[in-house]
């Protein structure tokens, strides 16, 4: 009764829908006689970015290299590490899961003007903010991750009489894995919006949020949306790629399993 | 038991973070508090320089108390109708923060509700629902305000609650899916027995099936709110709002500003998360669900 | 005489639970000798999978003695006398069966080539050659639960701990992996001690089968069986095996009024 989902609809439906938006956007702007300072039709902003691909480029490596993943990875490993040690003290456990789990629920990217004050304009602020917005969600879910494997499984290491080492190595590790990839998911979205923000409070003149802000200064709409169409699409690739990758190493979840 | 279970250590970490900050603010400030003693010809004693990192007007990092006492001075102090009482700021936050999060419930289970019901719905939305999440709404955010104005909004309010639904949505949209396909293949059956047509299988199985899990998402949601006002705050040019407070604490200068509007952001978000927490617990019960 | 393998006497376990302690053991004395093949049965609740873990170390007696080999089961434990097989096969995703099987002997430090040698021996043993680089989850139920046995087997301990491994089987599953047991029973010349709830699985594979009661968890009978090692399927409609199992049902039905 159910109808199975080909290959060619998974990806022919939504890249259909996303054309329908920009033909419909095209000519409604054209039709409408829309102000581009306004809304610019989807050419113009094609135009905007062929024309600017150096600016582009410069302000994805200013933002997205140097703020966001230099964040992401320093977040990352200190959450990861931070769980793997309080792991082993159940009362620090007891202790610590409900106040990350609380942080991790705050806008921290509150903290960015803070981290500019303390660590200048350039990225050095902007990759303490991403590290410290990534820093929560990935210690909750590693830690939660790290209980997740079941009271059977644990039985059968100690059957081996299997120390800490062993059974976290052989076991607990690779049962944390899928949440960690949860984790760095999430971490993805968190690191840009954490390095946009950040420059509003003060960059070098290059970088995404630095030019966002000055050309809607000067009404350039259609380079503010260049760098969101540039935005979104790093987004999206960085989230794909964290997603291709959880695919490949744990491919035996059963979400995963083809 | 539970006090030894949970809020014992739950203290501890606390009361450790706060040793932590003691010393942290302590060693960063104290460059400051040498500076000014070299440039004075003076060396002072250690008591003098610890005394000194505390009572900074612009500290690097205040300890905690200077920020619990600006945050007295600016609720407790302030009258409300002030425009530097962080009562005010917060109320202003928390209104974008309900518009923001309605918004998003309406959005979510509409979203979901099509992408249930129609194959070709969740075929084309569906992945545009996870890609929007990836989006930095940030760099939305300038045009979400120009096309708000255009469209004859006329306050601020319009594009931060869409800001605050943008990241609100998707919790609930997510749990709605589920939710709503929830119901086996058995339940479903048991209803096409009783010659059931689909409006009939939506509101008398779906729609039941889908309330705990409807529930459980509007705590990740509206925390996913106020993050959203907050960030649409930061990223509007507000003047008004908690986000707005970070805002001028950070073009003056002022460190004990943008302290003091981070902890009433914790603190009103902390108190959001347990109302909602607490309405769902009442929700679920009047609905005859066991308490979890 | 000779000294029993399995040596438990007068032992008890309680419980705390949030309406009072429960006596999961009361004053269990049981000898297993070396060969044996010792069933558990009787209804849930009788403790006879906690008399397992007790035997296996994963559970603390309250009082009495039980010593396995001559140590206490913590020892034992430790000295990786026995291989346990759970009521769920329990094989870790992430690793093929050959790699679930080579799980306990990479924790024992075996050598790469010895590991080899006997994951090749084992996977013979349980009639799974061929499928040491399938994972689990590409197998059925009863492939997965013969690949835990395996896994069991694989470091070679004279003594087999099986907590209703069978349990989630369907009949006629049961029926073959029972003939494989036995048969591996009777090459292996292991001591073996196997929970179960169907009278006929007991009957049909034991020398021994030890009848066990709820509230408080105790024996109630204990049955030396009189059939021959070599047991075809078909001696289960002889009157001796018929017999026993009246005799067993019988015991469980006292211990259920009593």
């Amino acid at each position: 009764m159910r109808q199975k989902d080909t290959q060619f609809e998974r990806i022919a439906y939504p890249v259909g829908f996303g054309l329908l938006v920009l033909v419909l956007w095209e000519i409604g702007v054209h039709l409408f006689n829309v102000s581009p300072a306004l809304l610019p039709a989807p050419s113009a902003i094609g135009a905007a970015i062929a024309s600017s691909a150096a600016i582009l480029w410069g302000d994805w490596v200013q933002t997205v290299l140097k703020g966001a993943l230099n964040g992401i990875w320093m977040g990352s490993l200190a959450g990861i590490a931070l769980a793997l040690v309080v792991d082993r003290f159940v009362f620090l456990k007891r202790g610590l899961m409900p106040v990350a789990n609380f942080f991790a629920a705050l806008p921290i990217v509150g903290l960015a003007p803070i981290m500019v004050m303390w660590f200048g304009f350039d990225w050095h602020s902007k990759a303490a903010v991403v590290a410290i917005m990534v820093f929560f969600p990935m210690l909750v879910n590693t830690l939660a991750g790290l209980s997740a494997a079941d009271t059977m499984q644990r039985d059968l290491m100690r059957t081996y009489a299997a120390g800490h080492v062993a059974t976290l190595m052989k076991l607990r590790i690779p049962a944390a894995l899928p949440f960690v990839f949860t984790g760095l998911k999430i971490s993805t979205t968190l690191a840009l919006i954490g390095a946009i923000v950040a420059e509003y409070f003060g960059s070098p003149i290059r970088g995404m949020g630095f030019r966002i802000t000055t050309e809607m200064g000067r009404l350039a709409t259609d380079m503010v949306w260049a760098e969101i169409f540039i935005s979104a699409l790093t987004g999206t690739a960085l989230y794909g790629l964290v997603a291709l990758i959880e695919k490949r190493v744990t491919f035996w979840h059963p979400s995963h399993r083809g | 038991m539970t006090f030894r279970r949970s809020i014992l250590p739950i203290l501890t970490v606390v009361v450790a973070l706060v040793v932590i900050w003691y010393g942290a603010a302590i060693k960063m400030n104290s460059t400051w508090t040498f500076d000014q003693a070299a440039r004075a010809g003076t060396s002072p004693s250690l008591s003098e320089v610890i005394g000194d990192t505390m009572q900074q007007s612009r500290p690097l990092l205040p300890v905690p108390h200077q920020v619990v006492s600006e945050l007295w001075k600016t609720t407790v102090e302030k009258k409300i109708t002030s425009k530097r009482s962080l009562v005010y700021q917060g109320f202003i936050t928390l209104k974008t923060t309900l518009w923001g999060f309605a918004l998003g419930i309406v959005i979510g289970v509409g979203l979901a509700a099509i992408i249930v019901l129609s194959r070709i719905g969740r075929l084309s939305l569906m992945p545009w629902a996870i890609i929007s999440q990836t989006i930095p709404i940030v760099a939305l955010a300038p045009i979400i305000v120009i096309l708000s104005n255009a469209a004859g909004a006329g306050t601020l309010l319009v594009p931060k609650a869409i800001i605050a639904a943008y990241l609100s949505f998707f919790p609930v949209m997510v749990s709605m899916v589920k939710g709503l396909s929830s119901p086996d293949h058995m339940q479903l059956d048991l209803l096409r027995t009783y010659g059931a047509g689909p409006r009939a299988v939506f509101w008398k199985l779906r729609v039941p099936a889908s309330m705990p899990y409807f529930f459980a998402s509007l705590k990740v949601s509206v925390a996913a709110a106020f993050v959203g006002a907050v960030v649409g705050e930061l990223s509007t040019s507000a003047i008004a709002g908690l986000g707005a407070r970070m805002l001028i604490g950070s073009q003056f200068g002022e460190p004990m500003i943008m302290w003091a509007a981070l902890f009433a952001a914790a603190i009103l978000a902390g108190l959001l998360i347990v109302t909602i927490g607490g309405l769902e617990q009442i929700l679920r019960r009047a609905m005859g669900g066991r308490p979890v | 005489m000779k000294k029993p393998v399995i040596d438990v006497s007068g032992v008890d376990l309680t419980f705390p639970t949030n309406d009072g302690a429960v006596q999961a053991l009361k004053n269990v004395d049981l000898q297993i000798n070396k060969g044996d093949f010792v069933s558990f049965i009787g209804p849930s609740g009788c403790g006879k999978t906690t008399l397992l873990r007790c035997i296996a170390g994963l559970e603390t007696p309250t009082d009495g003695q039980l010593t396995v080999n001559g140590l206490t089961p913590t020892e034992a434990r430790k000295a990786r006398s026995y291989g346990y097989v759970f009521q769920a096969a329990g094989l870790y995703p992430w690793r093929t069966i050959g790699g679930n099987v080579k799980l306990p002997l990479e924790i024992m430090r075996f050598s790469k080539e010895e590991q080899a040698k006997r994951v090749r021996k084992v996977l013979e043993l349980v009639d799974l050659e061929g499928f040491e680089k399938k994972y689990p989850w590409q197998l059925s139920g009863g492939m997965q639960q013969r690949a835990s046995i395996a896994r069991a087997l694989a470091f070679d301990a004279d003594i087999l701990l099986m907590d209703e491994p069978f349990g989630a089987l369907d009949e006629i599953v049961r029926d073959h992996l029972n003939e494989q047991v036995l048969k591996l029973w009777a090459r292996t010349e292991k001591t073996i001690a196997f929970v179960t709830h169907s009278i006929p699985e007991a009957v049909y594979l034991s020398t021994k089968i030890v009848v066990m009661s709820p509230r408080p968890g105790r024996i109630t009978d204990i049955i030396e069986s009189p059939l021959p090692k070599e047991r075809p399927l078909e001696i289960r409609d002889s009157p001796e095996f018929i017999e026993i199992a009246h005799r067993v049902r019988d015991g469980l039905r006292a211990g259920h009024e009593g």
